[in-house]
């Protein structure tokens, strides 16, 4: 993957996060959560079911007001900005579960993704060249693709509005492991285009193999960020499940 | 026979009237009470237009329809929208009442009288005979025409234009069409100025047709227009011409048996297919 240059020689953050705090009705969702994520990296989210993750990624893609703190991308704060306005500022989210237009063709949804695009090197021509089996069935709904090939469809349609960041939301969910696999194959060559990319991932091996940088939430607070040599196998396992802050459970002090 | 073709063409009329009905909710889930009340102030206005300017009163739509638009698109964008980001209870009385003041503001301004719009061309108001039992009007052949270029361009723009494809988007998720960049506020915006500019030809047809009272707008058009598009098939474009020719048809064959039963008769058939099948003679999606 791309090199942590900019974090370690002091650039500034493409995307940052500060101090969010954010609540699904009663329940706080995220407590002071910080991080920044650089150009050209690949800064995974991980953690369990329900650790905020997706809230995380909705707030910064604007689909959730924060309750408090802020998200600035390229140095401006977006806070306050709606999620269609930030797309038109380059950044991109695939949502969970693909989230496609149902009643459109592969190529209507890839020309929705394209209406309001940001100049730069995606164009639906590229998209089918980059993934070959689209074009044949470019008029076919996407109901009738099978689950990878709708999340690619997905992906296909974030990159059209050729983004600074694009966010992805649980890309392994409901797919098979060959399938994963090769999705998630398919990041280095979209880093080549000079793409940050911001992913949350529940499949923790899968993370870890393709992060330049990890963050671990447990119930919505910050409990491991590093990059993946820099962590042990225990650290994040304690991060992810909490086994740090279970006395039952006899656990080197690892973790937080 | 007579009475079935007499019905066919009257369905052009009843599409006319529910076809902007099934767009909003089609695409904003909005039920929309005021619908025939829009109309009737469409027919008032093409009325205000034509002893003003001197149109020719078949032109009058050149005009009525871009005001009715602009005045759909600004409606959506300020109370209907208010109203959708509460609950879809609110939306719904935010509608009715919309409907009540609207009619009550037609009869505190221009009287409980009723209002035609005066076609004096021969071509509008005469027939042609198909043999001896046969007599079709030229007005109901004309405006089913109308229906029938209305909902080819509306399936034309949905299916062809940037913004028809758009607005499918928003109403299939608005929420990933916000990802992609597309201010769904606006997108309903447009919707709402389509369905506003069939609701303006709605109005102009009735009022050549019958007579506009401030009452017209719920007690008819409002009615018969919920009629087509539950027959139809609720969301379905070309259902709300189904639904109007089986409304229409039906209508007809009740006042051949009793002339006061022309009405009773179109909503037995809706509830029929109420109780039979709910989801209309079609069931599609509003879409190409």
């Amino acid at each position: 993957m791309t090199a942590n240059g900019d974090r370690t020689n002091g650039g500034t953050p493409l995307l940052e996060v500060r101090d969010l705090v954010v609540h699904h009705g009663q329940l706080r969702a995220l407590e002071l959560i910080s991080f920044g994520v650089f150009p050209g990296e690949v800064y995974a989210i991980i953690g369990a079911n329900g650790a905020g993750k997706s809230t995380l990624l909705r707030t910064i893609a604007g689909l959730h007001q924060p309750t408090s703190g802020s998200v600035l991308f390229d140095g401006q704060d977006v806070t306050g900005l709606r999620p269609e306005r930030r797309a038109r500022q380059g950044i991109a989210m695939v949502p969970e579960g693909r989230r496609l237009f149902g009643s459109l063709s592969v190529q209507e949804n890839l020309q929705v993704g394209a209406t309001y695009a940001r100049p730069g090197p995606w164009t639906i021509e590229r998209v089918y060249e980059t993934f070959d089996w689209m074009r044949a069935r470019r008029n076919q709904r996407t109901a009738q693709l099978s689950g990878g090939e709708q999340q690619t469809v997905a992906i296909g349609r974030a990159l059209l509005t050729n983004p600074r960041v694009l966010l992805l939301d649980e890309l392994s969910l409901g797919l098979a492991p060959v399938i994963v696999q090769r999705i998630y194959g398919m990041l280095p060559q979209l880093l080549q285009t000079g793409l940050t990319v911001l992913l949350v991932e529940q499949d923790v091996s899968q993370a870890l193999r393709v992060a330049s940088h990890i963050h671990c939430l447990l119930e919505g607070r910050t409990t491991l960020e590093g990059r993946p040599a820099d962590v042990t196998a225990g650290q994040v396992e304690a991060a992810y499940f909490g086994l740090a802050g279970a006395a039952a459970t006899p656990q080197p002090d690892e973790g937080e | 026979m007579n009475a079935v073709i007499q019905g066919i063409l009257t369905g052009g009329l009843y599409a006319l009237f529910a076809c902007g009905l099934s767009l909003m909710f089609g695409v904003m889930k909005v039920v929309n009470l005021a619908h025939g009340d829009l109309a009737v102030v469409a027919g008032y206005v093409a009325i205000g237009v034509i002893t003003i300017t001197h149109v020719p009163v078949l032109w009058s739509f050149l005009i009525v329809v871009p005001v009715m638009a602009v005045i759909g698109y600004v409606l959506q964008r300020t109370i209907i929208q208010g109203a959708l980001d509460r609950s879809a209870l609110t939306t719904l009385l935010v509608t009715f009442g919309l409907s009540v003041v609207i009619e009550n503001g037609l009869l505190q301004f221009f009287t409980a009288n009723s209002h035609g719009i005066g076609v004096g061309l021969a071509l509008i108001t005469d027939s042609f005979n198909i043999g001896s039992q046969i007599q079709i009007p030229y007005l109901l052949v004309l405006i089913f025409a109308v229906a029938v270029v209305v909902l080819l361009g509306l399936q034309y723009f949905l299916s062809r234009s940037v913004y028809g494809r758009l607005i499918r988007a928003v109403a299939d998720d608005k929420e990933a069409a916000q990802l992609a960049g597309a201010d769904y506020r606006h997108v309903f915006g447009i919707a709402a100025a389509l369905a506003f500019g069939t609701v303006a030809l709605a109005g102009i047809a009735y009022g050549m047709y019958a007579q506009l009272a401030p009452t017209t707008g719920t007690d008819t058009i409002l009615l018969f227009a919920f009629a087509a598009v539950v027959i139809g098939g609720l969301g379905s474009l070309w259902g709300t011409l189904l639904g109007g020719i089986v409304l229409g048809v039906a209508q007809q064959i009740g006042a051949q048996i009793n002339i006061s039963d022309e009405v009773l008769a179109g909503y037995l058939v809706f509830l029929a297919v109420l109780v039979l099948r709910p989801q209309g003679l079609t069931s599609r999606r509003v879409r190409s």
